[in-house]
Parts: structure tokens; sequence; C-alpha cells
């Protein structure tokens, strides 16, 4: 696929956010692909976490939360009055920074997103659940204990479940924030084995503290410094060219 | 140079170490006082009325007669009294609960709101009661019924049944909701399908421990004019009944020295139904015990 075949799912632009007073995003403009990875990365408190919880609008569960400016997704304004949030999640799912699998069997909680947006078929139920383990790879491994509680499993397995969880509804994109931070490495890799497939059929946003992992896994990068966009870039010239002396520092380790 | 001498660690160390066992043992002895008063109590009530548990004990109405007095109207009342306390105090306790902490804004009206519940939970029983003459007694002129001192207990007790239900909820790890939100859930879709199954444990627990505590209140239903002598069961809630408590506390007021026996025998009767009670309690609890 060419670059220009490809089109924005998110347009962020001019977008402001504070926390109370704390000025937590100043002027972001992004333009996120579809079928890549965006990384976001930068020190912990520059606001790449609240950046990617904006897509969403899951930044508004904390109290005193004011925004300005317009985050498009696919050309509407998911500030606009009449985009309900509710039809906004269900395009777009949420992987967490901890495994946090409902207290349900393994089958309850990919069958969750579905159920509440009122599927009630048992056998498309069944459908969907095969379908989302398996696009989170983790399907032979919890095939036949579909029934047991979702916390009898690793942490790592608990994340691929989250992921199935979030594989489920169906979506468009798939944020994540800090999805591997919890896990250990073989985990880690076999959570980032995952976000290249997964980006074949959906678009992928991921924050991650480990910039080796972003160098890995991601087509561009973003690197945020204190609510602010440094630099955002195709991944390797984040690597190997910045442009600006800040995201040379923060890569090559130099603080951060 | 050092600032901790191994010497004065070691000539300490022996000081240290009784001042740990003598107050594992004060704390040993505090727990014992309490059981031993319990034991007391509870030797004394069972050596005294076990002679007059029988089952015409439980059949037979109350009597002038304490041989042939029964504790029947007594206890059947205090169970229709548990039919109106228990759905009116958890449905409107684990509502207000579900309001406080998942809608309402955290503001001074609510904070104000959150406050004033706690203090509600130590004011005196009697000022229920109080209440419940003024309001529903008299006011709404249900009389001296099952329903008006339902209303009257469910009152008392709702403070503590929101206090639990709203600690339960707020125990439910924000991870959940992050979860459910995330994946367009409604806030009334995370409350049912997440929020109460994780709560429910709690909920249940406290509310459980409040209507134990109903059961055994006399207080208010002193202040509400609540009969003692009956010879009926009440049909419906309008009726008027007897309670539990009220039957002991006129037995144990009576001269005559047997009576003393039968009050002792509706305190057996009294604890068992507690008992009985709590241990759902702890069934439930154990029974929905989840990890996360």
């Amino acid at each position: 696929m060419t670059e220009s075949a490809k089109k924005a799912v998110y347009e962020t632009k001019q977008l402001n956010l504070w926390y109370g007073s704390n000025h937590a995003l100043k002027n972001i403009d992004l333009e996120i692909m579809e079928n890549e990875v965006t990384a976001i990365i930068g020190p912990s408190g520059c606001g790449k976490s609240t950046y990617i919880k904006t897509l969403n609008r899951m930044v508004e569960l904390v109290p005193s939360v004011k925004t300005s400016g317009e985050i498009l997704y696919r050309g509407r304004n998911i500030f606009n009055h009449d985009y309900g949030v509710e039809e906004l999640r269900t395009r777009v799912g949420m992987v967490f920074q901890k495994p946090n699998p409902f207290p349900k069997s393994i089958y309850d909680n990919i069958a969750y997103g579905p159920r509440i947006h009122g599927i009630k078929n048992k056998k498309i139920l069944d459908e969907i659940v095969e379908k989302s383990l398996r696009g989170a790879a983790i399907w032979d491994e919890v095939k036949d204990r579909l029934n047991e509680n979702a916390y009898s499993i690793s942490g790592g397995q608990q994340q691929r479940i989250c992921i199935a969880r979030a594989l489920a509804i169906e979506p468009d994109v798939i944020l994540m924030d800090e999805p591997t931070s919890a896990l250990d490495p073989i985990s880690t890799l076999k959570v980032e084995e995952l976000v290249q497939e997964l980006k074949k059929d959906y678009s992928i946003i991921i924050v991650t503290h480990n910039m080796q992992q972003a160098a890995r896994i991601s087509d561009k990068t973003a690197f945020f410094l204190n609510g602010e966009v440094v630099e955002y870039d195709h991944t390797d010239t984040i690597f190997s060219n910045p442009s600006d002396k800040r995201t040379e520092d923060y890569i090559s380790g130099r603080f951060g | 140079m050092r600032y901790i001498e191994q010497q004065t660690v070691v000539k300490r160390m022996n000081g240290r170490l009784i001042a740990n066992s003598i107050f594992k043992y004060i704390f040993l002895a505090a727990t014992l006082i309490a059981l031993l008063a319990l034991v007391i109590l509870l030797y004394r009530i069972v050596t005294q009325g076990a002679g007059h548990l029988s089952i015409e004990f439980l059949t037979n109405f109350a009597s002038r007669f304490p041989e042939k007095a029964g504790i029947k109207a007594a206890l059947v009342g205090s169970l229709w009294l548990m039919l109106v306390v228990a759905p009116t105090s958890i449905i409107l306790g684990v509502g207000s609960a579900i309001y406080l902490e998942e809608y309402a804004k955290q503001n001074r009206i609510t904070t104000f709101i959150r406050m004033n519940i706690s203090n509600l939970a130590g004011v005196p029983s009697v000022v229920f009661g109080l209440l419940g003459l003024t309001i529903f007694v008299r006011a709404l002129a249900l009389g001296n019924s099952v329903l008006a001192a339902g209303f009257t207990m469910s009152l008392l007790i709702l403070p503590v049944i929101v206090v639990a239900s709203q600690e339960a909820i707020r125990s439910v790890p924000g991870e959940l909701r992050d979860a459910s939100y995330g994946m367009g859930a409604t806030k009334w879709q995370t409350i049912v399908k997440i929020i109460l199954p994780a709560a429910i444990p709690g909920i249940l627990t406290g509310s459980i421990l409040a209507l134990s505590r109903a059961i055994g209140e006399t207080a208010p239903l002193i202040v509400i004019g609540i009969p003692v002598i009956i010879q009926f069961l009440p049909a419906g809630v309008m009726d008027t009944f007897t309670a539990l408590p009220m039957q002991i506390y006129d037995w144990s007021s009576r001269p005559q020295q047997e009576f003393q026996t039968v009050a002792a025998a509706g305190i057996i009767v009294l604890m068992a139904v507690l008992l009985f009670m709590n241990s759902i309690a702890v069934i439930i609890r154990n029974k929905f015990d989840k990890r996360y």
C-alpha cells in the first residue's frame, strides 16, 4: 500500500487539555494513519497516557478535566455533542497498563462487549469468542478452560485475554496504554508479535516507556515532552536521524 | 564513623523483646475479658432458659401463666417486621450508595451528605422511634402496624447499609470500571454487570448485620407503641404485631420469678434467629468472595 492511499483515522487539531489548572496537553497536532502502529513515547508525566485516553474520551472520567480543540475520528469531531462516548468506544478498543480482566470466566470476559451491545445468540457469541481469542493468539492456550476464572491464568495470558476482549467489539482502532509494562520479557514478546499481526486489520496506537519496543513494532513514533509533541515522524527517522535535539537526547538515554 | 553501634543494639535488645511480649499478653487479655463476659452471659441465659424451651414455647401465644407462655406471636411478628425492613432498607440503602459513589459529583453538597450519613448511623435508636411515631404512626396514620414499625426500623438501619454498601462499591477496582467503559458500556450496564456483582459480598454482609440489629432493637418499638400481649398473628402489613425483643422485655420486667425463665428462653430464640442471619451473611460472603 502506498503512503498516499492510506487514510487518517485520527486528526488531532490544536488539542489542549487541563486537569484543573494543570495544562497537561498543549496544542497537539497529530495525524494518525490507518493500519499502522503509532507509538507514543516520552518521559513520565509528559502527557502520553493522557493523550491516548483522550482519543476515546476515557480521560473525562477524571473530574475537572477540560479540553479545547478538535479530535476528528474518521472525519467526525469526537467532542461534538451528538457524538456519544459509548458509540465512539465501540469503534475504539482499549488495552490498559495492568491486565484487568473481569472477575468472570474467560468466556464471559470476551463475550462482555458483544453482550452489552445487544448480542444474545449463544452461537454467535461462541463464534465471536473463538475469533477474538484466535485474533489475540491465545485460543490454543485457553480453549479447554473457557469456563475458568480469568484470574486463574498468568499475567501475560491475562493481558492477551484483555486484547481479545477489545477485539470482540470489532473495533477499528486499538489503543494500548503501556500494555507490556506489567509483563515479563516472554509475554512482552508475544504481545509485540501480536501487535504486528493485528495492524493488518486494525489501526494501533501504543503508549510505551520502552524505546526499543517503539523501535521494534511501530511505523510512526511521536515524542511527547511536557505536554507537547516535540517530534512526530517515521519510527526509522525518529530513532536514526531525529531532527530535534531533545528527541535525540531522550532516545539516546540522556534524560527521562 | 558508624551511627549504629552493635554493642548498644545488643544491650537494648532484651528490653525490646520484653516489651514485645508484654504487649502481646495485654492484647490477649483484652480479647479474653470480652470473650469471658460473652461466655458468662451465654451460660446464664442457656442454663436459665433451656428448661423452658419446647415446641409449645414456639407455638403458644403469650399468657398470664408462665408455664403456658409462648413466643409464637413475637417470633412471627419479628419475621413480618423483617419482611418490610429487608426490602425497604436494602433497596433504599444500596440505591443511595450507588448514587453517591457512581453518579454524584464531588462537591460540597455531596461531601456534606456523605458525612451526615455516617453521623446518622450514630443517632440513638429512640430518636428514630420518635421520628417514626411522628411521621409513620401519626402523620401518615399507619398506626402501630407492621408497616409503621418496619419503616421506622428501615430508617434506623439505613445509614449502616448505605455506609457498608459505599465501602463495598468503593473497593471495586477502578480498572474494572475502565475496562467496561472502554468497551462502550453505559454507566448502568457497568453498575449492573461489573460493579454490583463485585460489591455484592460486602453489600449483603453489611445489610444482614444491619438487619440483625433491627431484629434486636426494642426502643423504637416501645416509642411507636407496639403492644406486647397479642393473641393473634398479623394477617398483613397493616395489622399490629409484637416482636421478639418487646416480648422479652415484657417478660423480664414481670415480678414473678418464673417469667425470668421464660424471658431467658425468649432470648435463646432471639439469639438463634440472629445466629441464623449472621451465618447466612458468612455463607454469602464466602460464596461470592472473588479475587481480583
